[in-house]
């Protein structure tokens, strides 16, 4: 079974946390992994810097920007993670934009990940009707999840087209809005949580965008399976460094 | 085959919407809604009105007699540059701030390079008392001083874009960043033939009115509908949007799509995106952009700002692989001279990006009883410092 379903069936609510391959230096990538299991994460996602992040917000616009100046490229991430898996097992998505994939070889991408041991990609730009049509058998061929976003504004009639399209988890757009932008949950995220809840989706949802804390995170956690952290992250890293990625997940939970 | 968008909103295989879920609800709305309002009575009727009044339509279709004797063929240039504001651009602000408020919005958001859309923008915002917000990169702020007080006269705010290049397309990014932050109240529009669908469609439908003049007024002057020759530059592709769009389908019309070569298709620093460019995804459309191998988006160089644009619009990524249009590359010298060529022959100046499609005399050779028609897309005023610097006036 894919290593994000079996994670999933687990106890316990997930943490994932995001992070720029590439960022803050070049040959960061697998320290940082090995240091997010070690500290007790659940799921990783690494992200493939892109020039243009239309959805990110400026912390991630610098580390993505910062990592390509580095020298990041797809074919040198690869190179990175090829033995990824003889020292961690858990679950990696790669995230990213969808035009670098696109010129990489939507197979050939997909291809390299499997024989890596990538479990998952989240596209964001990827559109839903493009997947299905284009993509989806490709992902399935190489036992890949494709995970969708929803937001507070997508309708009910959608999430479930999406749901129906998804086989992993969906990823929950905390608030209209682009990544590291908001601060504290308040009613409205309440009731958008409460809404989804409602719903009874067949995959679990898993809330991203504005969790910097062990206070969001329990907020973002209370009706869904688990909460994504990028930017704070980030940030922490640019402040920090690398030694002290378990003081960071300390403060979460 | 159709040279216009599918119901998908696709160009062959260009087009579509690949954008982020956040962006879904916000083009689904203006998608399922912008033929319907365009086609509304009340909606042609303000549309038209303004262009004629505000904007100063019918724009004159100019037989150019003395172009067209140096090239011994017979050359029509229509002047877009005798537009309110002083290009083509208000055609399609106008458009879409009637649209925006047909669909409730309260504030209207726009990107801009040189900064002559941010200025047509402004000034639709400012003849509709609505709230505005313009996205400018850090640099062109710097080097477009004129237009950004225009804007600001107008009652707009100029925001720097500070990520990326700190140019267009990062301005594009930071609206679109704007609008997944303001997804309800706020219409974006966008300058150009570009973006996800129904944006392409859209813009040329409104920038059509070039073309559905140029057919009657050529009616009137020469007995015929039908040019044999169109021809516009191409930066994004609005104005030859406008330009070609009731003959696309005429293929006894042939089409003539100018580039920006900028110092040489070659020389790396070329906005030549035919040329260059590879198949992939720029601002939520499928297209031909420049991009290195990794399918990073690189930085285009022009002397002309409004050509300055690593993609081109769908449509016109179509035109060129069906090989429906035939694309040309225009050098920055070329382009420069072509323009004070056209200003010492008819006593017309033109914006940089125009002087681009004029350079194409020197490059292809007519027959003496071919019907030509040049979009003069914009006047060359916001251009003068760049002419003064060129030729040391």
């Amino acid at each position: 079974m894919n290593r994000i379903k079996k994670k999933l069936k687990g106890p316990g609510k997930i943490l994932s946390i995001y992070f720029t391959a590439g960022y803050p230096a070049l040959n960061d990538t697998v320290r940082i992994i090995e240091e997010l299991e070690k500290n007790g994460v659940d799921l990783i996602e690494i992200g493939l810097p892109f020039s243009d992040p239309l959805a990110d917000g400026p912390t991630i616009q610098a580390s993505s920007t910062a990592a390509l100046k580095n020298g990041m490229h797809t074919e040198l991430l690869f190179e990175q993670l090829k033995d990824i898996r003889k020292t961690v097992s858990i679950p990696l998505i790669i995230m990213g934009y969808f035009n670098p994939v696109f010129q990489y070889g939507v197979e050939a991408f997909c291809k390299r990940c499997q024989d890596i041991g990538i479990d998952g990609l989240i596209l964001p730009d990827l559109p839903l009707d493009v997947y299905m049509k284009d993509y989806d058998t490709i992902f399935k061929k190489y036992g890949l999840v494709n995970v969708f976003l929803i937001t507070p504004q997508t309708s009910d009639a959608r999430i479930k087209e999406i749901d129906q399209a998804s086989d992993g988890f969906i990823y929950m757009v905390s608030s209209a809005s682009t990544t590291g932008a908001t601060s504290g949950f308040g009613a409205k995220q309440k009731n958008y949580f409460d809404r989804i809840s409602a719903l009874k989706l067949n995959n679990p949802q898993i809330v991203g965008f504005g969790i910097t804390n062990s206070e969001t995170f329990q907020q973002a956690t209370q009706s869904t399976s688990g909460a994504i952290i990028g930017s704070a992250f980030i940030k922490h890293l640019t402040k920090n460094g690398l030694d002290s990625i378990s003081d960071f997940i300390k403060t979460i939970r | 085959m159709s040279y216009n968008a599918d119901k998908k909103g696709y160009y062959g295989e260009f087009g579509g919407a690949f954008i982020p879920e956040m962006l879904y609800p916000n083009t689904e709305e203006l998608r399922q809604n912008y033929l319907r309002i365009m086609d509304e009575p009340s909606f042609k009727k303000e549309f038209d009105q303004l262009l004629k009044d505000y904007v100063g339509r019918p724009t004159p279709l100019y037989f150019a007699e003395r172009l067209s004797k140096k090239y011994n063929t017979k050359i029509y240039l229509k002047r877009e540059d005798l537009c309110h504001t002083g290009a083509h651009k208000v055609n399609n602000t106008i458009g879409q701030i009637l649209m925006a408020k047909k669909l409730g919005k309260h504030r209207i958001i726009a990107e801009t390079g040189a900064g002559q859309h941010g200025v047509a923008t402004a000034t639709v915002c400012a003849l509709m008392g609505i709230e505005c917000v313009v996205y400018m990169g850090e640099i062109d702020i710097a080097r477009q001083a004129p237009n950004v007080a225009r804007m600001k006269m107008l009652g707009a705010e100029v925001r720097p874009a500070l990520s990326g290049s700190k140019t267009l397309k990062d301005a594009t990014n930071e609206a679109i960043r704007d609008w997944i932050n303001n997804p309800v109240d706020t219409h974006y529009i966008i300058g150009s033939v570009v973006g996800p669908h129904p944006y392409p469609d859209m813009v040329a439908r409104f920038q059509s009115v070039i073309s559905e003049e140029i057919k009657w007024q050529l009616r009137e002057k020469e007995g015929v509908e039908n040019p044999d020759y169109v021809v516009a530059c191409v930066g994004g592709g609005s104005n030859a949007a406008g330009a070609y769009y009731h003959y696309l389908d005429v293929p006894e019309v042939k089409i003539i799509a100018v580039e920006a070569a900028g110092k040489g298709v070659h020389s790396g620093e070329s906005a030549a995106t035919s040329a260059l460019g590879q198949m992939g995804i720029i601002h939520g459309s499928k297209t031909l952009l420049m991009q290195t191998q990794d399918g990073q988006i690189t930085e285009p160089y022009s002397i002309s700002a409004g050509l300055d644009y690593p993609g081109v619009g769908p449509m016109h990524a179509h035109l060129f692989t069906s090989g429906r249009a035939e694309f040309i590359s225009i050098t920055d010298d070329e382009a420069m001279n072509a323009g004070l060529m056209l200003t010492k022959l008819e006593g017309i100046i033109p914006a940089i990006e125009s002087s681009h499609a004029f350079a194409i005399l020197d490059h292809k050779k007519f027959e003496p009883n071919d019907l030509i028609v040049i979009n003069l897309s914009g006047r060359g005023d916001k251009d003068l410092d760049t002419y003064i610097d060129y030729f040391n006036l």
